[in-house]
C-alpha cells in the first residue's frame, strides 16, 4: 500500500495546480516521440511523424498528449487508490494497446523534463522527489495488469 | 545508438552554455541524485554531510560535471579518451554502472530547469545519447 505524506500530497497537487494540461500533455508526448523515436510504433496512425518539425506540429499527438494528462489528473484526484482507478485503462494498454511497459516509464521520465522546464527552480529536489514517486506509483497501476 | 555529425555540434553548443554555470548545475545534479535516490548515498558514507548543501556536495558535483565537460571535448573517441577514468570507476571506485543513468537523468532536469528555451527536444535527444556514450566509456574496463 502506498503511503503519502502531507507534504508529498500538497508538492503533487502544486505541481497539477501549475500546469496547462494543454500544452504540457502535448509537450510531454512530443518529447518522447522524438528522443525516444521507437515509441512512434504505437502512433502509427497518426500521420507525419517524420521529423522533430512534423511531431511537433501533428493535431493527433497534441490531441492525444492532452488526454495522457487528464488521465494523470485522474491519478492524482484519487491518490490513495490509484491501482484499482487504473485498472481498466491497465487493462487497455495490455490487452488492446499491447504496449511494453517500458514505454510508461520513458513517457514519465520526458513528463519530469516538461515539468523541470515550466517550473524552474520551484521544482525542488522535494518536489521532484515527490513527483517521481507519483509517476512511479502510475506505472506500477498501468503494469498491474499485465501478463 | 552512436552520435552523428549533428548530435556532436548539438552537443557542443549546448554544453558551450552549461560551462558557464558548471559549479550550480553540477551540484544541483549530484545534490538531487543524493535526494531523489537515496540508495546513491552508500557511496558517499565518508561524508559528514550528504545536504545539498553540504561543501562536500558542491565540490564533487563540480568534479562530475567538469568530467562531463572534459567528455565533450573527447567526443570523437570517449572510449581511447575516457580510458583513465574508466579504470578509476571500476577499479577503485567500483560504482555499480546502473547509477550512471541516474546521474544522467539528474543532469537532464537540471538542463531542463536552466535552460529551458535550448533545451528543446531535438537538444534533448543528442544530450542523451552522449551522456549514455559517456557512461558505456565509463563502464568499459568493468570486466
Amino acid at each position: 500500500m502506498v503511503v503519502w505524506t502531507k507534504q508529498e500530497r500538497a508538492c503533487i497537487q502544486d505541481i497539477f495546480s501549475k500546469l496547462n494540461y494543454e500544452d504540457t500533455g502535448p509537450k510531454a508526448l512530443q518529447r518522447t516521440l522524438i528522443v525516444y523515436p521507437w515509441t512512434q510504433r504505437y502512433f502509427t496512425s497518426f500521420g507525419n511523424l517524420y521529423n522533430a518539425e512534423a511531431i511537433m506540429s501533428n493535431q493527433k499527438v497534441a490531441a492525444h498528449g492532452t488526454i495522457i494528462l487528464h488521465g494523470l489528473d485522474r491519478a492524482m484526484k484519487n491518490m490513495d487508490d490509484i491501482k484499482s482507478t487504473y485498472a481498466q485503462l491497465s487493462m487497455l494498454h495490455s490487452e488492446k494497446l499491447h504496449v511494453d511497459p517500458d514505454n510508461f516509464r520513458l513517457l514519465a521520465d520526458c513528463l519530469t523534463i516538461v515539468i523541470a522546464a515550466t517550473m524552474g527552480t520551484s521544482f525542488t529536489a522535494d518536489a521532484q522527489a515527490a513527483w517521481q514517486k507519483f509517476l512511479a506509483v502510475v506505472v506500477s497501476a498501468l503494469c498491474r495488469q499485465y501478463h | 545508438m552512436s552520435l552523428s555529425a549533428k548530435d556532436k555540434l548539438a552537443v557542443k553548443t549546448f554544453f558551450g552554455k552549461v560551462a558557464p554555470k558548471v559549479e550550480d548545475i553540477g551540484r544541483e545534479a549530484l545534490a538531487r541524485t543524493l535526494f531523489v535516490y537515496p540508495q546513491t548515498k552508500t557511496y558517499f558514507s565518508h561524508w559528514a554531510d550528504l545536504s545539498p548543501s553540504s561543501p562536500q556536495v558542491k565540490k564533487h558535483g563540480l568534479t562530475v560535471l567538469n568530467g562531463v565537460l572534459s567528455a565533450v571535448e573527447l567526443i570523437d573517441d570517449l572510449k581511447g579518451g575516457l580510458l583513465t577514468l574508466s579504470e578509476l570507476h571500476a577499479f577503485m571506485l567500483r560504482v555499480d554502472p546502473a547509477n550512471f543513468k541516474i546521474i544522467n537523468h539528474n543532469l537532464l532536469v537540471v538542463f531542463a530547469m536552466m535552460f529551458p528555451d535550448d533545451f528543446t527536444p531535438e537538444v534533448h535527444v543528442s544530450v542523451d545519447k552522449f551522456l549514455a556514450q559517456v557512461s558505456l566509456a565509463l563502464a568499459e574496463k568493468y570486466r
